[in-house]
Order: C-alpha cells, then sequence, then structure tokens
C-alpha cells in the first residue's frame, strides 16, 4: 500500500470514527425520546401522579414519587457540593496553600474524581449500617454530594485558574485581603464556575449508582429527609426489564423526563456561560 | 463613604475586615483538606469493614474459588472477576482505536463549525447518564446480539452478556477518552506539523509518527483512566450482563462483574455480617485498582514525557 492510499485510508477511518460517535448519539438520544415520548404524549399525567399501592407490580398510578425524590435529594446535594468545591478550588489557588500542598490534594482529588461511583455507594451504606440508621432521603442526598464534589472541584478550579491575573493583581494592589480578593477571583470566574455547577448538577441527577443503596428505594411519596425516597434512575433501572408492560412504559416515561432534563442542563451550562461572561470583571465584553 | 468617616470607625471596618479574612481562612483550609479527609475516611472504613472476611478466609483462597454461595459461607470471586475482566478488555478493545481516530479527526481533520459541533456533541454524549445507555441498551442491543451478531458467530446468547455490555461500555468511555486525547494533541506546537510536512511527509505520516508520539503521555493516560472508568462502571453491566455466578463460558455468554456482584447481593448485604463484609472487600478492591490505574496514569504520563520529548 503505498503512502498516498493509507494516508487516504486513515483519514477515511477517522472520519468514519468521528461519524460512528456522532451516529450512536443520535441513536441513543433518539431512541430515548421516540419508546419515552410515546409513553409520555399519551398520558403525561404519569409524571404528577402518585404511585399506587402495588405500583412495581400493575404500575398503577405515576411515578411522582421518583420526579420528587430525584428533586429533593440533588438540589440540596448540588447546594452542598458546590460550597465545598468552591472553597477547595479558592484553597487551591497560590494564596492558601504552597503548590506542593495544592499538589498532594490535587492527586486526592484525581483518585476521588476516578472512583466509581458505586464504592461512594457502598460507603455510605457502611455507615448508615454503622449508625444503626436507616436508608432514607437524607443518605441519598450526602452519597449525591460525595460523588459530586470532586467533578465539581475540577470545574472551579479549572475556571478560577483561567481568570485573568490582572483581577488578582488589582485587587491586592488596592489593599484587599485574601478573602476579598478570592471573593472577586470567584466573580471574574463565574461563567466558568456556574457551568461547572450546572454540569455537576447535570451528572448527579443521572446517577444511579450512588443512590441505589442509600435513598432506599420506596416506591412511595417520599414522607421526610429521613424516610425512604427513590430517584429517576433508580426506578428506570428497576423498571427496565420489568415482566408488566406498564411498569417498563414508566421506565421509558422516565427516561424521557431524564434525558430531557439532562439535556436542557448542559444547554443552560453552555448558554449561562456565555451570558455571564458579560457581567465579569475582566471578563469578555461582548 | 470614606469622607465621613471617624478613625475610630475606620479602625473598626479594618476590625471586621481582619477578622473576616481570618475566619474565612480557617473553612477554606478545611474545605481544601476535606479531599483528603474524605479519602481517608473511605479508604479507613471499607478497610475496617473488610477485616472480618479477610481474616476468615485468605485472600489467595477467594480470588481463586469459582464458588459464591454466601448462603452456605462460600465467597469465590473468580466468576467475577473473570467478567469483569472480559468485559473491560473487550470495551477497551473496541473504544481505544474509536476513541483515538475519532480524536485525531476533531483535532486534526475538522475545522471551524464542524469541529465546535462535533466537540459539543461529545459532551452531550459525555453527560447522558448510564441507566439511559442501559435502557437503550436493553431496546436495541440486546436483540441485535442474540437475533444478528451471535448467530452469524456461530454462538448462542440470550442477548443479556458481555458482548452486550462491551458494545455499550466502548460507546461510554470514548467520550472522555477523546476530549484528553484532543486536548493532549491540540497543546503541541504547530511547528512540529509543519517541520514533519516540510520534510515530505504525507498528513497522516506526521500524525502517526509525530504527533501521536509527541502527544503520547497524554493520550496513555487517557486509555488508562478509560480503563478505571469500565472497571468500575456498574449499572450499565448490571441491567445488560444477565447476572450469572457460574465463571462464562466464551464472550457471549452471561457473567457477572465485581460490581454487578455488589449490586446483586444487595439483599442479603444486612441480614448476613460476612457477607456484607465479602462485598465491602470488593468495594475496596475497586478502589484499589482504580487507584492503581489513576497512579499509573500520572506516572507513564511522567515517565513518557521525560522519554519523548520533542
Amino acid at each position: 500500500m503505498d503512502r498516498y492510499t493509507e494516508q487516504r485510508l486513515f483519514g477515511l477511518l477517522a472520519r468514519a470514527s468521528a461519524a460512528l460517535i456522532l451516529a450512536v448519539l443520535v441513536m441513543v438520544v433518539g431512541v430515548t425520546l421516540w419508546r419515552g415520548g410515546r409513553v409520555f404524549i399519551t398520558d403525561p399525567a404519569v409524571m404528577v401522579t402518585a404511585p399506587g399501592s402495588r405500583y412495581m407490580l400493575d404500575g398503577g398510578g405515576g411515578f411522582l414519587h421518583a420526579v420528587l425524590g430525584s428533586i429533593f435529594i440533588v438540589v440540596p446535594a448540588t447546594v452542598v457540593a458546590s460550597i465545598l468545591a468552591i472553597s477547595t478550588a479558592i484553597f487551591l489557588q497560590s494564596d492558601y496553600s504552597s503548590e506542593r500542598t495544592s499538589d498532594v490534594i490535587n492527586m486526592f482529588l484525581n483518585v476521588l474524581w476516578g472512583t466509581p461511583p458505586i464504592v461512594y455507594g457502598v460507603f455510605v451504606l457502611t455507615i448508615i449500617i454503622a449508625a444503626g440508621a436507616q436508608t432514607s432521603l437524607i443518605f441519598g442526598t450526602v452519597a449525591i454530594a460525595i460523588f459530586q464534589y470532586p467533578i465539581m472541584t475540577r470545574y472551579a478550579d479549572e475556571a478560577l485558574r483561567a481568570a485573568p491575573d490582572t483581577v488578582k493583581e488589582a485587587s491586592y494592589g488596592l489593599g484587599a485581603t485574601r478573602f476579598e480578593t478570592a471573593r472577586i477571583t470567584v466573580r471574574a470566574a463565574l461563567p466558568g464556575v456556574i457551568a461547572g455547577i450546572i454540569m455537576g448538577f447535570a451528572r448527579g441527577i443521572g446517577d444511579a449508582a450512588t443512590v441505589l443503596f442509600t435513598a432506599g428505594r420506596s416506591t412511595q411519596m417520599p414522607g421526610g429527609p429521613f424516610d425512604p425516597a427513590t430517584t429517576l434512575p433508580i426506578l428506570i433501572f428497576e423498571q427496565a426489564a420489568s415482566f408488566n408492560a406498564e411498569v417498563r412504559s414508566h421506565a421509558y416515561a422516565a427516561s424521557f423526563v431524564l434525558i430531557v432534563a439532562v439535556l436542557a442542563l448542559v444547554l443552560a451550562s453552555k448558554l449561562l456561560a456565555g451570558r455571564f461572561a458579560r457581567f465579569a470583571p475582566g471578563g469578555r465584553h461582548s | 463613604m470614606g469622607t465621613t468617616e471617624t478613625p475610630s470607625e475606620g479602625a473598626n471596618r479594618l476590625d471586621r475586615r481582619l477578622l473576616l479574612e481570618r475566619l474565612s481562612s480557617y473553612w477554606l483550609v478545611g474545605a481544601g483538606f476535606f479531599a483528603v479527609a474524605l479519602f481517608g475516611l473511605i479508604v479507613l472504613t471499607l478497610v475496617q469493614q473488610s477485616i472480618p472476611i479477610v481474616s476468615e478466609y485468605s485472600l489467595f483462597q477467594m480470588m481463586t474459588s469459582s464458588n459464591w454461595d454466601p448462603a452456605a459461607d462460600e465467597f469465590g470471586f473468580l466468576p467475577a472477576i473473570v467478567g469483569t475482566i472480559y468485559v473491560t478488555i473487550l470495551s477497551m478493545a473496541m473504544g481505544t482505536p474509536l476513541a483515538i481516530l475519532a480524536a485525531i479527526y476533531i483535532a486534526e481533520y475538522a475545522e471551524g463549525r464542524t469541529k465546535v459541533l462535533v466537540s459539543s456533541f461529545i459532551d452531550v454524549l459525555a453527560a447522558i447518564p448510564s441507566v439511559i445507555f442501559g435502557l437503550v441498551g436493553l431496546i436495541v442491543v440486546v436483540p441485535f446480539v442474540g437475533d444478528y451478531l451471535a448467530p452469524a458467530l456461530g454462538a448462542h446468547s440470550i442477548g443479556l452478556g458481555i458482548v452486550t455490555v462491551s458494545l455499550v461500555m466502548a460507546i461510554i468511555v470514548t467520550p472522555f477518552m477523546i476530549s484528553l486525547s484532543v486536548e493532549s494533541l491540540e497543546a503541541l506546537p504547530d511547528e512540529l506539523r509543519e517541520s514533519s510536512l516540510g520534510v515530505g511527509a504525507t498528513k497522516w505520516e506526521t500524525i502517526r509518527t509525530v504527533l501521536l508520539r509527541a502527544a503520547g503521555p497524554g493520550i496513555f493516560s487517557a486509555i488508562l483512566l478509560g480503563f478505571g472508568r469500565v472497571f468500575g462502571a456498574t449499572i450499565v453491566p448490571a441491567m445488560l450482563i444477565g447476572g450469572q455466578t457460574a465463571i462464562p463460558d466464551g464472550p457471549f455468554d452471561a457473567g457477572e462483574t465485581l460490581p454487578t456482584l455488589i449490586v446483586n447481593d444487595f439483599g442479603e448485604l444486612m441480614s448476613i455480617p460476612l457477607t456484607q463484609s465479602a462485598l465491602i472487600l470488593v468495594g475496596l478492591t475497586l478502589l484499589v485498582v482504580v487507584w492503581i490505574f489513576n497512579f499509573g496514569a500520572m506516572l507513564i504520563r511522567r515517565r513518557l514525557q521525560r522519554r519523548w520529548q520533542y
């Protein structure tokens, strides 16, 4: 094979690989929207109806419990995780820590970032058992927050690093304290930080392995923070292969709701990043 | 504000600012070390909880026994280990070339709007929850493997099994490996491309002999991190592997992986303390292996960077 044929062949292969991945993406989104959308459009009430008493057997009622469970678990988790993540990211900038310290902490963050979510689930469950508590909404929140923390920290750290140095220098030059400077820097990096929080939220709302053991897999409406709850991914996971067609169709409808939510969040993260850039000191002026 | 301020008010304000500075620095230092504390707490908890099983049975015995029956106090991890290795190797064998070629396309071939569009689609793919991949796998890949792929290769399959999981996982790991590889390809200086093309190499020869080598450390660590990803994947294997506790006969057979072992035996986790300990040991194993992959990725990156300097 002469070198020009080889060049054409591999150029083609590279294009084909990218095309294949995009085709799979379109297929995954398409199948979910089509199969779930059909169920959802014929009966949109499933999303806002409470489940019946024998929900897992006959699919009576709807999956409002999973929608509410997702919201009640992931929203507080995102708030807690983003506060922690932004604080950690500020610490990792040079003002509070030496380069050595932040290198070491970064190494641990990388390990946490790569840790399989199931390990967080097992960890939180172990703590639940040790504490003699029962699996409930609040522990689901804890597990999701732990899962989101390294993801959000990475985004926030990258955003703060990308903030212009002039902002920091100007702030110190005016006699501001480290904390005041950090606040200005976060404002300058706000687009990236917000985008990171939204991406963390999207990851949290879509993850099943962390909450599978910790939230309690309830098939009733969530009662309070110490009652068992369930989330959309758990519901899909448990009902996707059910023998009852009605129960299975609820998994499809739930996946429709979930993918629409995730796609909207990803889109919002990209758009908001652009919008906030206008208000950031030292940022783009558009 | 400054004009009407008496000296004592100014001093007060400074005191307040300094107090806030001190209090906030405690909080930030605490938050900084939270990552280390969290990691330590996870490792300590898992180690402490897996002591009962390790003191009862030898690690070697558990890893080489293929009999998993917690009710009869039999804890053999071999089927799950074999299943995990099968899934990891098959997914990576399919996913890695796909990811590297797609990364080459994005970094070297695509331009302008197409490039932005393709890379944002890759970002979207990375954000899709794995349950959705599992669900689509059940709808699309299971019938495909059961009715077409397995018969075409002369094997029998019910659709659920190791190949099904690997096909889906191969797609799930690509966006992650692509974005890391694209990053390291794009970080290369243009002079490399220019001088290689200038001495008469074709575009592909430039990519193969110069760019892939120069970006090698980054791409290698992306692959290792991808290994870690597949290794710890839980939801997709649990939905698609078919759950069988014997050693799989071939790639089309059903099986189990270490994470699905945890998921499937969750019901028993509370009731038998020794099972609980065994499953926590599995969790610890996952953590340690992923840690080795991550650490290896970092090490290789540093070593190769020195050796493959340009």
